[in-house]
């Protein structure tokens, strides 16, 4: 903790962040295994597809709802498809939906919230409120509402998660822009003649964007989490489509009967790969910002 | 004190104007006409212009919206599309179950959660400690339908200890007379100890799971306050009075370390009522949760946004409470309204 804040910081730039990233990687055992969970996912997510056993949506009634096995490694479904084929191609999905809505709202709240830290005033006001409004729902119930309303497709799934964890975004972005905005480097910028806008784009922004990657990595668990629970009760993605939560939620019926395969992998990946960037963003914000280490 | 109340309840206002707005919003943006939505995919073209009219729908948006909430303040929330039933009444009735679920859950995962945290915190480092970190992470990355179906899979297919999970009671029991609507007081009132235990039986794994659940963030939250309270001035001044451990750490680092977990509490009904509805599903128990859910199935709307609305009034609610119960804790709030 101190010990790390009172380390001379080495000079400046990519290498150095990349010096300081593999020291801490090395200091802490856990984000190191992370950062390896996490290859292993973005691999499943790229790759996956082409290197699975089995067709993900090939049907086989004869081989219906057999246990783990050796050609079948963790058994099939009540239509006899191969579940880990599934839950392996599933990843890329999942993985883009959560990729996709983090991207999205680093965008829309990152903007917001430096614009109102930035700027104060109206601006401030108005994405105060807006966010404030989001934080008046339970996020998972608000989420529902979205999606049922704009309709029942991925890209509202995704626009959902987003929305939902606007105000998150927007408050770090907007307490980071502020104590910022009469920083030396601001007025310097703002005497050699350069507008606010510029100042805020090319000079504030560049400055909080490692406190906002932190972010995007600390909400990506979260967003996975949020879609496929939307997607376990019957929101966004459709059968036969593999996604992990909808997957659980057709194993579900059979973990009475005894069949626990079918509901337990996919539910399983879903929680790795929850743990494992949770992890990481724990990870990286030791090495962006060291002081907020718990 | 009265002020500060009143003070609060209007803070509070904002929000629920923001969640009405928000709901009101949220029916405009149904993809393509509204009314055709509302009157079904068989509906004629006549009928659709029927609903038009009988939903106000023709009217400008702002005269929309005075409907809406001159509807709301009498409590109507629109009619169910598939039962025909006000969807107002459907929520009333289904609201003790959920209640109940959601507080059990939330009371035994305070009982484990705080206790831990404070050990975790009184001796940092143990193993104990680590535990307690592990937890945390750990219960924070379990999707709760999955750890819902563990469980069933473990203590009612494996074991065989706990009822099937359909539902609030064994299907052979009647439920009790209605006084709260919570089953487990309702049956002790009615004298029913059978009742009682069946509905004790089939609520412990729902409630389990979202115990699970919160206890995450209620224990990491403890941990770390407790930490912060045990490393301030007048806890060292305790201990150098010779106080004993037990004296220092209950009465004086504990009142002062739960100010800051009280504020969590907000977060954590947030998740738990969005969490409600995922183990609703999995136990199929007939909350507003199941209701909702059924309702998106068969793309029934009104019931949704009945839902949606409640459960945000529920948690606006929720906060006020929560914000007032941390005046009351902790007097430097009092002082300053």
């Amino acid at each position: 903790m101190t010990d790390i804040a009172a380390t001379p910081r080495p000079s400046s730039g990519l290498a150095a962040l990349f010096r300081h990233g593999r020291y801490v990687i090395g200091e802490n055992k856990v984000t190191g295994f992370a950062f390896g969970l996490f290859i292993i996912i973005v691999l499943a997510a790229v790759i996956g597809p082409y290197i699975v056993p089995h067709d993900p949506l090939a049907s086989d009634t004869a081989a219906a709802l057999k246990g783990p096995s050796a050609k079948h490694w963790f058994g099939t479904d009540q239509l006899g498809r191969d579940v880990f084929s599934r839950v392996v191609v599933a990843t890329r999905l999942d993985f883009f939906i959560a990729v996709a809505s983090v991207a999205l709202v680093f965008l829309m709240g990152g903007l917001a919230g430096v614009a109102a830290g930035f700027f104060g005033g109206w601006t401030d006001r108005i994405v105060g409120r807006i966010a404030d409004t989001i934080m008046a729902f339970p996020l998972f119930v608000l989420a529902m509402g979205i999606v049922a309303a704009l309709g029942n497709t991925v890209q509202n799934i995704i626009l959902a998660t987003a929305i939902v964890n606007f105000p998150l975004y927007a408050r770090v972005a907007r307490a980071e822009a502020s104590v910022r905005r009469e920083a030396g480097f601001v007025q310097a910028a703002r005497l050699s003649g350069n507008g606010e806008f510029r100042i805020l784009l090319a000079q504030v922004l560049p400055n909080i964007m490692p406190i906002m990657i932190v972010q995007m990595s600390l909400t990506m668990g979260y967003a996975i989490l949020n879609a496929a629970g939307l997607s376990f009760i019957g929101l966004g993605v459709r059968p036969p489509t593999a996604e992990w939560g909808i997957m659980v939620a057709e194993g579900a019926a059979f973990m009475v009967s005894g069949e626990w395969w079918i509901a337990f992998f996919p539910g399983l990946a879903l929680m790795v790969a929850v743990f494992c960037f949770n992890l990481l963003g724990d990870g990286l914000r030791d090495i962006v910002d060291p002081q907020r280490r718990t | 004190m009265l002020g500060m109340i009143l003070k609060r309840v209007m803070f509070a206002v904002p929000s629920l104007i923001g969640v009405v707005i928000v709901t009101f919003l949220l029916t405009r943006a149904l993809p393509g006409d509204p009314a055709a939505y509302f009157a079904g995919p068989a509906a004629s073209q006549e009928a659709i212009e029927q609903i038009r009219v009988k939903l106000g729908l023709d009217k400008p948006l702002i005269v929309q919206f005075g409907n809406y909430v001159n509807d709301l303040a009498q409590g109507d929330l629109g009619n169910s599309l598939t039962t025909g039933q006000p969807v107002g009444k459907e929520i009333k009735s289904r609201l003790p179950a959920s209640a109940e679920l959601t507080l059990l859950g939330l009371i035994v995962s305070i009982l484990i959660a705080v206790p831990l945290g404070i050990a975790a915190a009184t001796h940092p480092g143990s193993l104990l400690d680590h535990t307690c970190r592990v937890v945390a992470t750990a219960g924070v990355s379990l999707p709760v339908f999955f750890t819902g179906l563990i469980l069933v899979y473990i203590f009612y297919y494996l074991l065989g200890w706990s009822p099937a999970p359909l539902g609030r009671l064994d299907v052979f029991m009647s439920p009790p007379p209605q006084v709260t609507g919570f089953y487990l007081i309702d049956s002790l009132i009615a004298g029913n100890l059978e009742v009682f235990w069946s509905s004790l039986k089939q609520l412990i794994l729902p409630a389990a799971t979202l115990a699970i659940f919160s206890l995450a963030p209620i224990a990491r939250m403890t941990r770390a306050s407790m930490l912060a309270v045990l490393a301030s001035d007048f806890v060292r001044t305790a201990r150098a009075s010779g106080l004993s451990p037990y004296m220092v750490i209950v009465t004086y680092a504990f009142r002062n370390a739960m100010i800051p977990v009280v504020t969590t509490l907000g977060m954590v009904f947030s998740f738990l009522l969005g969490a409600n509805v995922l183990v609703e599903k999995v136990f199929a128990w007939p909350g507003i949760g199941s209701f909702a859910v059924e309702a998106l199935i068969a793309s029934d709307f009104a019931p949704l946004q009945g839902f949606v609305l409640t459960m945000a009034i529920m948690y606006v609610a929720l906060n006020l409470i929560i914000d007032i119960l941390y005046g009351l804790i902790d007097p430097r709030v009092r002082l300053e309204a």
